[in-house]
């Protein structure tokens, strides 16, 4: 970095949890619903309203402590976080503070250029949202939805362990995958259910004490991200280059003006008084919860890919490919279990020609109308010669449209690939027959005329030629 | 013994608080008063005594996730002093 500057970013990362209910109210948490049709009197703060957690909110809190690797607290406490703002109805958030439910550990990231380097969590705890502001729809009023307020959240911490807006952003993506891998987080990034904060200093080389901070809000693009930090690393050597501090505050990033501006003064951590909240005993884990998440945590996307380069020989690419979210890697998997041996073939139409039917159709891995099971029924039938990989490919669009399974496609359409050497001959012999100049011509040392040759026996079969046959049969029938 | 003006003026930050200048002058005062009793009090010795944050020792009991709530917007929004288009309205929030 420039003038031996170097940057140290810390990431907050909000994981909205997907509960049916709120964190602490039985109102639900679908998104998009009218304005406080889902606010109930808790979640609206109304006097002698009590709290009461959400289990699987404590569930999924801990399924995240055991997947990073983090210490799980047996007892955790709620705490009030104290500020004023309309769309915090109580006028506190219910976090946590002194004892959070997960404590340390690191998350494994891939960086852009497939270096692997794992990031230091502080801890994460549970909390509830807040409402949502509306500020240009009403004359001189704002407008405010407490249908997200008491949502529950996971807030992810890391330590300032970070140097680069590209390894940040490589965080944020790895932190994603895995929470939607983990099946707590619907990763929605439009609707705001991950969101990341960064905080932002820069000091004189890698000893020199930690500079002040800045605070970037709500970015909530894995893109953005890494604009808004590089542009505020930037603006903070430019400032202590030119003689000025920086001041500890709030800066929001402008996406159209790709640079971060002011927000307000930040507060400090004994600005909002937090204290254990009387309304709610301490969290304690219930009997067998730890060990029964810890049996069913499921093989992480790290330890896959590398199972997939390592065990079944897939290369680097095709392990990233597989494993960039569960429903892709499980389908993989489970087209590899009914065709054994088949790895490669299986990641290149669960990557290929599967992948784009989906996405043209909108669909996620795990749904559409192949099935795992039927995709590898397709497979086997190129593994055993009845196809070429072209005519699977039809096959496949036939299968998409619901004409029945593989077998009962070929056999509707004759779509069968001839390999038998007697049908093969009989063709090759009919071509050269039709074609005797050509066929001097290659015997005369014209190797391009034989391509041509393929493309006509090929036409006179319709394409259903074994082409790998019909190469060697009918290079030895142009043999002298 | 007053509060200073720069921590009152603090405190009415963080409470969204605009004070009239008489009103700092009392308000400094009174939380002056208060500041003193609470140095009182860190004059007890508390050594050997658990910080207690719960009157009763009973763990937090834990809710199943279901959707319990129906829409009672109705009824809440016409508690509020101002309401529009199901939305909760306050003076005008400017960042």
């Amino acid at each position: 970095m420039s003038g031996g500057w170097q940057a140290v970013i810390g990431l907050e990362c909000h994981v909205q949890l997907m509960t049916r209910s709120k964190m602490f109210s039985g109102a639900s948490t679908a998104y998009g619903a009218e304005p406080n049709t889902q606010a109930c009197g808790v979640d609206v703060a109304l006097p002698g309203t009590l709290p009461v957690p959400n289990g699987e909110a404590v569930r999924m809190a801990v399924r995240f402590g055991l997947a990073v690797g983090a210490r799980v607290r047996e007892v955790s406490v709620f705490a009030r976080k104290n500020y004023f703002y309309p769309d915090l109805p109580k006028g506190y958030q219910i976090s946590q503070y002194e004892e959070p439910i997960v404590e340390g550990g690191t998350v494994r990231v891939r960086g852009e250029d497939g270096r692997a380097f794992d990031v230091p969590l502080v801890r994460a705890h549970l909390e509830e949202d807040a409402g949502k502001s509306v500020h240009d729809a009403f004359h001189g009023s704002t407008g405010i939805d407490l249908n997200r307020a008491g949502t529950p959240l996971l807030e992810v911490v890391t330590e300032p362990a970070l140097h680069s807006a590209a390894d940040a952003a490589a965080y944020m993506k790895a932190l994603h995958q895995l929470v939607v891998w983990l099946g707590i987080c619907d990763g929605n990034l439009q609707e705001g259910s991950f969101r990341c904060d960064a905080n932002v200093s820069v000091r004189r080389g890698a000893d020199a004490p930690l500079g002040t901070r800045a605070e970037i809000k709500n970015v909530n693009s894995f893109r953005f991200v890494e604009k808004a930090i590089e542009y505020e690393i930037e603006r903070q050597i430019r400032e202590l280059e030119a003689g000025r501090a920086i001041v500890q505050e709030t800066r929001l990033y402008d996406e159209t003006r790709h640079q971060t501006r002011s927000m307000r003064g930040k507060e400090s951590a004994h600005d909002y008084r937090y204290f254990p909240d009387p309304d709610l005993p301490p969290l304690v884990l219930p009997d067998g919860l730890l060990d029964a998440e810890r049996a069913a945590l499921p093989e992480l996307p790290e330890a896959r890919r590398a199972r997939y380069e390592s065990a079944l020989g897939l290369s680097a690419y095709d392990a990233e490919q597989l494993t960039l979210a569960r429903g892709i890697a499980d389908c993989f998997e489970a087209v590899l279990a009914h065709l054994p041996g088949q790895a490669k073939l299986a990641a290149n139409w669960v990557l290929g020609e599967l992948a784009a039917a989906l996405n043209a159709a909108g669909l996620a891995h795990g749904e559409g109308p192949v099935s795992p099971a039927a995709l590898a029924g397709l497979l086997r039938r190129i593994v055993d010669g009845t196809l070429s990989g072209k005519l699977a490919k039809d096959v496949f669009a036939a299968m998409w449209a619901g004409e029945g399974d593989a077998d009962a496609v070929i056999a509707a359409r004759g779509l069968g690939q001839i390999s038998d050497d007697g049908a093969l001959i009989a063709a090759i012999d009919a071509v050269l027959a039709a074609n005797p100049k050509q066929s001097e011509q290659f015997r005369a040392g014209d190797e391009k005329v034989f391509t041509w040759l393929v493309g006509q026996v090929m036409k006179a079969t319709r394409g259903k030629a074994n082409p790998a046959r019909l190469n060697e049969l009918l290079r030895a029938r142009l043999s002298p | 013994m007053s509060l200073d003006p720069a921590a009152i003026d603090h405190l009415a930050r963080l409470a969204r608080l605009a004070l009239d200048p008489a009103d700092r002058a009392r308000l400094g005062a009174d939380l002056g008063r208060t500041v003193a009793m609470m140095d009182a009090l860190q004059q007890i010795d508390v050594d050997g005594v658990e910080p207690l944050a719960q009157p009763h020792p009973l763990p937090a009991g834990l809710r199943p996730d279901a959707v319990t709530e129906t829409d009672a917007s109705e009824a809440l929004l016409a508690l509020s002093g101002a309401s529009h288009g199901g939305y909760y309205l306050v003076p005008r929030v400017i960042e």
